[in-house]
Protein backbone atom coordinates (compact mmCIF):
# COMPACT_ATOMS: atom_id res chain seq x y z
CA UNK A 1 0.00 0.00 0.00
CA UNK A 2 2.79 2.33 0.95
CA UNK A 3 4.65 1.45 -2.23
CA UNK A 4 1.57 2.23 -4.34
CA UNK A 5 1.17 5.56 -2.61
CA UNK A 6 4.84 6.31 -3.17
CA UNK A 7 4.48 5.49 -6.90
CA UNK A 8 1.44 7.79 -7.19
CA UNK A 9 3.35 10.63 -5.51
CA UNK A 10 6.34 10.13 -7.84
CA UNK A 11 4.09 10.10 -10.91
CA UNK A 12 2.28 13.24 -9.80
CA UNK A 13 5.58 14.98 -9.11
CA UNK A 14 6.86 14.05 -12.57
CA UNK A 15 3.65 15.32 -14.12
CA UNK A 16 3.96 18.64 -12.33
CA UNK A 17 7.63 18.92 -13.32
CA UNK A 18 6.80 18.52 -16.99
CA UNK A 19 3.98 21.03 -17.04
CA UNK A 20 5.23 23.99 -19.14
CA UNK A 21 6.02 27.19 -17.25
CA UNK A 22 3.79 29.31 -19.44
CA UNK A 23 1.48 28.78 -22.31
CA UNK A 24 3.17 29.51 -25.62
CA UNK A 25 1.58 31.90 -28.09
CA UNK A 26 1.85 29.58 -31.07
CA UNK A 27 -0.39 26.91 -29.55
CA UNK A 28 -2.94 27.63 -32.25
CA UNK A 29 -2.21 28.28 -35.88
CA UNK A 30 -3.76 31.77 -36.02
CA UNK A 31 -1.25 34.55 -36.80
CA UNK A 32 -0.02 36.82 -34.05
CA UNK A 33 -2.03 40.05 -34.03
CA UNK A 34 -0.78 43.57 -33.34
CA UNK A 35 -2.96 43.61 -30.22
CA UNK A 36 -1.15 40.55 -28.86
CA UNK A 37 2.22 42.12 -29.59
CA UNK A 38 1.18 45.45 -28.05
CA UNK A 39 -0.27 43.76 -24.97
CA UNK A 40 3.18 42.42 -24.19
CA UNK A 41 5.00 45.51 -25.48
CA UNK A 42 2.98 47.57 -23.01
CA UNK A 43 4.87 45.83 -20.20
CA UNK A 44 8.27 46.71 -21.63
CA UNK A 45 9.96 50.09 -21.79
CA UNK A 46 12.18 51.63 -24.41
CA UNK A 47 15.57 52.36 -22.80
CA UNK A 48 16.42 54.95 -25.43
CA UNK A 49 13.43 57.24 -24.89
CA UNK A 50 12.80 57.48 -21.18
CA UNK A 51 9.50 56.41 -19.63
CA UNK A 52 7.86 55.45 -22.92
CA UNK A 53 6.20 52.04 -23.05
CA UNK A 54 7.21 49.96 -26.04
CA UNK A 55 3.69 49.72 -27.47
CA UNK A 56 3.44 53.49 -28.04
CA UNK A 57 7.10 54.28 -28.68
CA UNK A 58 7.47 55.78 -32.18
CA UNK A 59 11.20 55.19 -32.74
CA UNK A 60 12.69 52.70 -35.16
CA UNK A 61 14.39 50.92 -32.28
CA UNK A 62 11.03 50.21 -30.66
CA UNK A 63 9.52 49.09 -33.97
CA UNK A 64 12.37 46.58 -34.26
CA UNK A 65 11.72 45.40 -30.74
CA UNK A 66 8.03 44.90 -31.45
CA UNK A 67 9.01 42.84 -34.50
CA UNK A 68 11.27 40.82 -32.24
CA UNK A 69 8.37 40.22 -29.83
CA UNK A 70 6.25 39.03 -32.74
CA UNK A 71 9.02 36.68 -33.90
CA UNK A 72 9.36 35.18 -30.44
CA UNK A 73 5.59 34.79 -30.13
CA UNK A 74 5.48 33.02 -33.48
CA UNK A 75 8.16 30.67 -32.22
CA UNK A 76 5.84 29.78 -29.36
CA UNK A 77 7.67 31.60 -26.58
CA UNK A 78 5.59 32.36 -23.51
CA UNK A 79 5.19 35.87 -22.09
CA UNK A 80 7.60 35.28 -19.17
CA UNK A 81 10.16 33.81 -21.57
CA UNK A 82 10.01 36.85 -23.83
CA UNK A 83 10.29 39.24 -20.90
CA UNK A 84 13.24 37.28 -19.53
CA UNK A 85 14.89 37.42 -22.94
CA UNK A 86 14.51 41.22 -23.09
CA UNK A 87 15.82 41.60 -19.54
CA UNK A 88 18.88 39.49 -20.36
CA UNK A 89 19.54 41.31 -23.61
CA UNK A 90 18.93 44.89 -22.51
CA UNK A 91 18.87 44.87 -18.72
CA UNK A 92 16.13 44.81 -16.10
CA UNK A 93 15.34 48.48 -16.71
CA UNK A 94 13.31 47.54 -19.80
CA UNK A 95 10.74 45.74 -17.66
CA UNK A 96 7.75 47.75 -16.44
CA UNK A 97 7.61 45.59 -13.31
CA UNK A 98 11.03 44.88 -11.77
CA UNK A 99 11.79 41.15 -11.55
CA UNK A 100 11.81 39.57 -8.11
CA UNK A 101 15.53 38.96 -7.76
CA UNK A 102 18.57 40.47 -6.05
CA UNK A 103 18.16 43.99 -4.70
CA UNK A 104 14.79 44.25 -6.45
CA UNK A 105 13.33 42.26 -3.57
CA UNK A 106 13.67 45.41 -1.47
CA UNK A 107 10.99 47.06 -3.62
CA UNK A 108 8.55 44.30 -2.75
CA UNK A 109 9.56 43.68 0.85
CA UNK A 110 10.26 47.15 2.25
CA UNK A 111 6.94 48.94 1.58
CA UNK A 112 4.81 46.33 3.42
CA UNK A 113 7.33 46.33 6.29
CA UNK A 114 7.27 50.13 6.47
CA UNK A 115 3.45 50.24 6.30
CA UNK A 116 3.12 47.53 8.97
CA UNK A 117 5.65 49.29 11.18
CA UNK A 118 3.70 52.52 10.74
CA UNK A 119 0.46 50.80 11.73
CA UNK A 120 2.12 49.22 14.78
CA UNK A 121 3.60 52.56 15.84
CA UNK A 122 0.25 54.34 15.34
CA UNK A 123 -1.67 51.69 17.29
CA UNK A 124 0.85 51.76 20.12
CA UNK A 125 0.76 55.55 20.21
CA UNK A 126 -3.04 55.64 20.39
CA UNK A 127 -3.25 52.91 23.03
CA UNK A 128 -0.51 54.55 25.07
CA UNK A 129 -2.20 57.92 24.98
CA UNK A 130 -5.43 56.26 26.20
CA UNK A 131 -3.79 54.53 29.14
CA UNK A 132 -1.51 57.41 30.09
CA UNK A 133 -2.34 58.81 33.56
CA UNK A 134 -4.24 62.05 33.51
CA UNK A 135 -2.58 65.00 35.22
CA UNK A 136 -3.34 65.21 38.93
CA UNK A 137 -6.63 67.03 39.57
CA UNK A 138 -7.13 69.01 42.72
CA UNK A 139 -10.57 68.50 44.22
CA UNK A 140 -11.73 71.23 46.50
CA UNK A 141 -12.92 70.28 49.98
CA UNK A 142 -15.00 72.42 52.42
CA UNK A 143 -11.80 73.20 54.28
CA UNK A 144 -10.25 74.54 51.09
CA UNK A 145 -13.21 76.91 50.71
CA UNK A 146 -12.69 78.47 54.17
CA UNK A 147 -10.56 81.50 53.10
CA UNK A 148 -12.98 82.27 50.30
CA UNK A 149 -15.97 82.16 52.68
CA UNK A 150 -14.35 84.67 55.01
CA UNK A 151 -13.77 87.09 52.13
CA UNK A 152 -17.40 86.75 51.05
CA UNK A 153 -18.54 87.39 54.61
CA UNK A 154 -16.42 90.52 54.78
CA UNK A 155 -17.88 91.85 51.55
CA UNK A 156 -21.42 91.13 52.68
CA UNK A 157 -20.81 92.93 55.95
CA UNK A 158 -19.39 95.95 54.15
CA UNK A 159 -22.46 96.08 51.95
CA UNK A 160 -24.79 95.93 54.94
CA UNK A 161 -22.91 98.77 56.62
CA UNK A 162 -23.24 100.97 53.58
CA UNK A 163 -26.94 100.29 53.38
CA UNK B 1 -6.13 67.28 48.66
CA UNK B 2 -4.72 65.55 45.63
CA UNK B 3 -6.18 62.47 43.94
CA UNK B 4 -4.00 60.58 41.47
CA UNK B 5 -5.72 58.07 39.15
CA UNK B 6 -4.12 54.63 39.10
CA UNK B 7 -1.15 54.56 36.66
CA UNK B 8 -1.15 51.88 33.93
CA UNK B 9 1.77 49.55 33.34
CA UNK B 10 3.05 51.27 30.22
CA UNK B 11 5.08 49.05 27.92
CA UNK B 12 8.09 50.78 26.53
CA UNK B 13 8.37 50.65 22.73
CA UNK B 14 11.03 48.08 21.94
CA UNK B 15 14.26 49.93 21.26
CA UNK B 16 15.48 47.11 19.02
CA UNK B 17 12.63 47.64 16.55
CA UNK B 18 13.27 51.36 16.45
CA UNK B 19 16.99 50.72 15.86
CA UNK B 20 16.36 48.26 13.03
CA UNK B 21 13.85 50.61 11.41
CA UNK B 22 16.34 53.46 11.70
CA UNK B 23 19.17 51.42 10.18
CA UNK B 24 16.93 50.33 7.28
CA UNK B 25 15.87 53.92 6.67
CA UNK B 26 19.45 55.22 6.74
CA UNK B 27 20.53 52.38 4.43
CA UNK B 28 17.79 53.22 1.95
CA UNK B 29 18.66 56.91 1.98
CA UNK B 30 22.36 56.07 1.43
CA UNK B 31 21.56 53.75 -1.49
CA UNK B 32 19.32 56.41 -3.00
CA UNK B 33 22.04 59.06 -2.60
CA UNK B 34 24.66 56.82 -4.24
CA UNK B 35 22.29 56.12 -7.13
CA UNK B 36 21.59 59.84 -7.54
CA UNK B 37 25.31 60.62 -7.52
CA UNK B 38 26.03 57.96 -10.14
CA UNK B 39 23.22 59.11 -12.40
CA UNK B 40 24.37 62.73 -12.22
CA UNK B 41 27.83 61.86 -13.46
CA UNK B 42 27.18 62.20 -17.17
CA UNK B 43 30.31 60.86 -18.78
CA UNK B 44 33.61 59.36 -17.83
CA UNK B 45 36.53 61.70 -17.49
CA UNK B 46 39.62 61.70 -19.66
CA UNK B 47 42.43 59.97 -17.83
CA UNK B 48 40.16 57.88 -15.65
CA UNK B 49 40.86 54.17 -15.25
CA UNK B 50 38.28 52.17 -17.15
CA UNK B 51 36.92 49.15 -15.27
CA UNK B 52 37.21 45.75 -16.88
CA UNK B 53 34.58 44.75 -19.41
CA UNK B 54 34.09 41.99 -21.93
CA UNK B 55 32.72 42.17 -25.44
CA UNK B 56 31.48 38.89 -26.88
CA UNK B 57 31.09 39.25 -30.61
CA UNK B 58 28.18 38.01 -32.69
CA UNK B 59 30.42 35.16 -33.84
CA UNK B 60 31.28 34.20 -30.25
CA UNK B 61 34.81 35.60 -29.85
CA UNK B 62 35.57 37.25 -26.53
CA UNK B 63 37.53 40.45 -25.99
CA UNK B 64 38.31 41.38 -22.41
CA UNK B 65 39.75 44.79 -21.64
CA UNK B 66 42.18 43.44 -19.05
CA UNK B 67 43.62 41.04 -21.61
CA UNK B 68 44.14 43.84 -24.11
CA UNK B 69 46.46 45.80 -21.79
CA UNK B 70 49.25 47.35 -23.82
CA UNK B 71 47.00 47.88 -26.82
CA UNK B 72 44.88 50.86 -27.75
CA UNK B 73 41.16 50.08 -27.73
CA UNK B 74 38.66 51.98 -29.82
CA UNK B 75 35.23 51.21 -28.39
CA UNK B 76 32.38 52.28 -30.63
CA UNK B 77 28.74 52.18 -29.51
CA UNK B 78 26.31 51.97 -32.41
CA UNK B 79 22.88 50.73 -33.45
CA UNK B 80 21.27 49.67 -36.68
CA UNK B 81 18.49 52.20 -36.04
CA UNK B 82 20.94 55.07 -35.59
CA UNK B 83 20.83 57.42 -38.56
CA UNK B 84 24.44 58.60 -38.35
CA UNK B 85 26.04 55.25 -37.54
CA UNK B 86 26.26 54.07 -41.14
CA UNK B 87 28.66 56.75 -42.41
CA UNK B 88 30.70 56.55 -39.25
CA UNK B 89 30.81 52.76 -39.57
CA UNK B 90 32.27 53.08 -43.06
CA UNK B 91 34.93 55.52 -41.82
CA UNK B 92 35.80 53.26 -38.89
CA UNK B 93 36.14 50.31 -41.24
CA UNK B 94 38.48 52.33 -43.47
CA UNK B 95 40.79 53.08 -40.54
CA UNK B 96 40.47 49.52 -39.23
CA UNK B 97 41.80 48.19 -42.52
CA UNK B 98 44.85 50.43 -42.06
CA UNK B 99 45.66 49.41 -38.48
CA UNK B 100 44.43 45.85 -38.02
CA UNK B 101 47.60 44.10 -39.23
CA UNK B 102 49.87 46.05 -36.87
CA UNK B 103 48.08 44.51 -33.92
CA UNK B 104 48.53 47.54 -31.68
CA UNK B 105 45.04 48.91 -31.97
CA UNK B 106 41.83 46.97 -31.39
CA UNK B 107 38.49 48.18 -32.67
CA UNK B 108 35.47 46.89 -30.78
CA UNK B 109 31.91 47.66 -31.82
CA UNK B 110 29.28 47.49 -29.11
CA UNK B 111 25.76 47.13 -30.40
CA UNK B 112 23.53 49.34 -28.26
CA UNK B 113 19.88 48.30 -27.54
CA UNK B 114 19.41 46.62 -30.88
CA UNK B 115 18.18 43.33 -32.28
CA UNK B 116 20.69 40.78 -33.54
CA UNK B 117 18.98 40.32 -36.89
CA UNK B 118 19.04 44.04 -37.72
CA UNK B 119 22.57 44.44 -36.37
CA UNK B 120 23.98 41.66 -38.53
CA UNK B 121 22.16 43.05 -41.56
CA UNK B 122 23.68 46.47 -40.84
CA UNK B 123 27.21 45.06 -40.53
CA UNK B 124 26.82 43.17 -43.78
CA UNK B 125 25.30 46.12 -45.61
CA UNK B 126 28.16 48.46 -44.71
CA UNK B 127 30.90 45.83 -44.96
CA UNK B 128 32.07 46.25 -41.37
CA UNK B 129 34.60 43.59 -40.41
CA UNK B 130 36.08 44.73 -37.08
CA UNK B 131 34.81 42.78 -34.04
CA UNK B 132 31.26 43.67 -33.05
CA UNK B 133 28.98 42.26 -30.41
CA UNK B 134 25.79 42.91 -28.51
CA UNK B 135 25.79 44.73 -25.20
CA UNK B 136 24.14 42.01 -23.15
CA UNK B 137 22.12 43.47 -20.33
CA UNK B 138 23.34 46.95 -21.41
CA UNK B 139 26.25 46.40 -19.04
CA UNK B 140 28.97 48.08 -21.11
CA UNK B 141 26.83 51.07 -22.09
CA UNK B 142 25.90 51.57 -18.43
CA UNK B 143 29.58 51.43 -17.53
CA UNK B 144 30.32 54.18 -20.05
CA UNK B 145 27.04 56.02 -19.29
CA UNK B 146 25.99 55.90 -22.90
CA UNK B 147 22.55 57.34 -23.52
CA UNK B 148 22.69 57.91 -27.27
CA UNK B 149 24.60 56.54 -30.23
CA UNK B 150 27.07 56.77 -31.78
CA UNK B 151 29.61 57.31 -29.04
CA UNK B 152 33.26 56.30 -29.20
CA UNK B 153 35.78 55.87 -26.41
CA UNK B 154 39.51 55.45 -26.96
CA UNK B 155 41.34 53.65 -24.19
CA UNK B 156 45.10 53.99 -23.99
CA UNK B 157 47.69 51.25 -23.53
CA UNK B 158 47.62 51.83 -19.77
CA UNK B 159 43.88 51.19 -19.58
CA UNK B 160 42.99 54.86 -19.10
CA UNK B 161 40.52 56.85 -21.13
CA UNK B 162 42.26 58.96 -23.77
CA UNK B 163 39.46 60.41 -25.90
CA UNK B 164 35.69 60.58 -26.06
CA UNK B 165 33.66 61.22 -29.19
CA UNK B 166 30.01 61.96 -28.52
CA UNK B 167 28.19 61.76 -31.83
CA UNK B 168 29.66 60.43 -35.04
CA UNK B 169 33.18 60.92 -36.35
CA UNK B 170 32.77 62.99 -39.50
CA UNK B 171 35.66 61.41 -41.35
CA UNK B 172 38.44 58.83 -41.24
CA UNK B 173 40.82 61.71 -40.59
CA UNK B 174 39.07 62.51 -37.31
CA UNK B 175 39.40 58.89 -36.24
CA UNK B 176 43.11 58.84 -37.04
CA UNK B 177 43.61 62.07 -35.09
CA UNK B 178 41.78 60.63 -32.08
CA UNK B 179 43.89 57.47 -32.19
CA UNK B 180 47.07 59.55 -32.25
CA UNK B 181 46.13 60.88 -28.81
CA UNK B 182 46.71 57.39 -27.46
CA UNK B 183 50.31 57.23 -28.73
Amino acid sequence: MKRQLFCVVIMLSALVAFVPQGIGYAQDTSPITDDQVNALAEELYCPVCENVPLDVCPTQACAQWRDLIREKMELGWSEPQIKEFFALQYGDQVLAVPPRRGFNWLIYVLPPIIILSGIVIAVRFVSRSKTQPLPAVEIATPADHAPLDSVINEIEQDLKRKQ
Amino acid sequence: MTHNPPTSTRKRFPIAIALVAGIILIGMITLFAIQMKNSRQDTLEIGSEIPDFTVTTFSGETYQKSQLQGKVILLNFWSSWCASCDEEGAALEEVWQEVKDKGEIVFLGVNYVDTEKDSLAFLEKYGITFPNGPDLGSRISRLFKVDAVPETYIIGRDGRLVAIQIGPFQSAEEIRAALELAD
